[in-house]
């Protein structure tokens, strides 16, 4: 017995709603984040991550508010990613009860901000997300690199290089999400994950692709994740986060039931 | 009306702590505070920290809180957070060495390489998600949690009480550490109840009523 494997559900935030549907049987209203986040925390989420994908800067204010009702009535960690870019940003949504703080595009273009949040804030709220594209051909040896804007830019960086620096500059946890399965429900890019979480002495959060309860407990048990974080499979009410546990249980995995 | 004061000193986020409080205890006035008399006023005191031991010390001498705390420990039902137990013994390896304020004895040590006894893998650190608690003795503030009940853990550092008796919680991550320590009206935990669910919010119901 000792640490557990988690389970994170994700949420996209527009404007203050959860949007890409979400469906509960017995929920009222299906875009009400602190109800959402609320009904996670019973089934048993061990976090929960918000991502604001508020294209508007005046509408990221709405997320400090949607993160001060949710940590008043969820007692789980919570982690906001999405426009983290400056000190301040972290400041605000850590006092607003956030956790963690999600920083990815702002790592890309000035590494050091990372440095300085860990520095300030405590290596423990600083979370690095990495977006990675598979770039090499078959036969080659596996190389990923860093992609940006919903996987359309390349950057150039590798990967796991990039993993080892962030951990490096004081990320306390990495958010892995591999560009080449995510949404498409085939499953975590296991190698990849694999790869990053040998690299790296801090966690690792497996993410992207997830479409059924094998795919978390592979992410876990192959991709030697610490933490397995999922969308769709969640919100449509396939599976609910109990189910998933169960199914980890089975397979062998450590969770908290 | 009794009264909780948080101990704010500028380390970290204690709104999660204030409001899980205030869930658990509606009577109750909780207030973050870094006023001397605040703290020396309260009926209950909350020793809360993150961030490294180091600034935790800096900050708790700057705004002129130190003996304002120690005397807390003393004298009224306290709970140590996460790094507050570790800023209670006498010393941390954190930032290469730093005096803690020496109110129980014990050290705090880094994981360091920490591999699996059993399958040989590393482990991660910071210990990072929810571990089980095994309660050692029985305590107040443990009432109606579980035995092995998880708790949510963030950190790099682990506390090595110098006495045994101090121990009130162990918790395995390659080895067992201490990860919950208690004398007379202390009782300090390495955890974070206010993001532990359920258990988390008992433990916190139990210390608003406690009467050591």
């Amino acid at each position: 017995m000792g640490l557990a494997k988690r389970i994170i559900p994700c949420l996209d935030v527009d404007r203050g709603r959860v949007v890409k549907g979400v469906k509960f049987v017995e929920i009222r209203d299906a875009g009400d984040p602190v109800e959402i986040a609320r009904r996670y925390d019973l089934e048993g989420a061990d976090e929960i991550t918000f991502l604001d994908i508020t294209a508007s800067s005046d509408d990221r204010e709405t997320m400090v508010h949607v993160v001060e009702q949710v940590a008043s009535e969820v007692f789980i960690p919570l982690t906001v990613g999405g426009g983290i870019r400056t000190l301040d940003d972290v400041r605000r949504m850590l006092n607003a009860g956030a956790d963690k703080v999600s920083i990815n595009t702002a790592a890309i273009a000035r590494p050091e901000f990372v440095r300085e949040a860990a520095e300030r804030f405590g290596n423990q709220c600083i979370v690095v997300a990495i977006d990675a594209k598979a770039v090499h051909t078959e036969g080659e040896t596996p190389r990923w690199e860093i992609f940006t804007h919903g996987g359309r830019r390349p950057t150039g960086i590798d990967a796991i290089e990039w993993a080892r620096r962030m951990a490096d500059y004081g990320a306390g946890e990495i958010l892995l999400t591999s560009m080449d399965r995510d949404g498409t429900k085939r499953g975590f890019d296991l190698e990849l994950t694999r790869a990053i979480s040998e690299a790296v002495s801090i966690p690792v959060i497996a993410s992207g692709g997830v479409g059924t309860l094998d795919h978390l407990a592979d992410g876990v048990l192959f991709g030697k994740a610490d933490a397995v974080l999922a969308a769709s499979i969640f919100h449509f009410a396939e599976y609910t986060i109990e189910q998933a546990k169960r199914h980890l249980q089975a397979r062998g995995i450590e969770v908290r039931l | 009306m009794a009264s909780i004061a948080i101990i704010d000193y500028g380390m970290g986020n204690l709104r999660s702590v204030a409001k899980a409080l205030e869930h658990v205890a509606p009577q109750a006035q909780v207030r973050v505070t870094q006023q001397r008399h605040d703290i020396l006023n309260a009926d209950r005191v909350v020793f809360p920290g993150q961030g490294s031991i180091r600034d935790c010390m800096q900050e708790l001498a700057r705004w002129d809180l130190v003996d304002v705390v120690k005397d807390a420990a003393r004298s009224k039902p306290f709970l140590g957070l996460c790094l507050g137990p570790q800023a209670l013994l006498e010393f941390s390896e954190e930032n290469g060495g730093v005096a803690g304020l020496n109110v129980l004895p014990g050290r705090v040590v880094w994981f360091g390489e920490l591999h699996d006894p059993v399958s040989g893998e590393r482990l991660k650190v910071p210990h990072m998600g929810w571990n089980q608690v095994h309660q050692v003795r029985p305590h107040p503030l443990w009432a109606g949690i579980a035995q092995d009940s998880r708790f949510y853990f963030v950190h790099s550092y682990y506390l090595q009480p110098a006495d045994e008796t101090l121990v009130a919680g162990r918790t395995g991550y390659g080895f067992d550490f201490a990860s919950a320590i208690a004398r007379d009206n202390i009782f300090a935990v390495q955890f974070h109840p206010e993001k532990s669910a359920q258990a988390g919010l008992r433990l916190l119901a139990n210390f608003a009523e406690w009467k050591p």
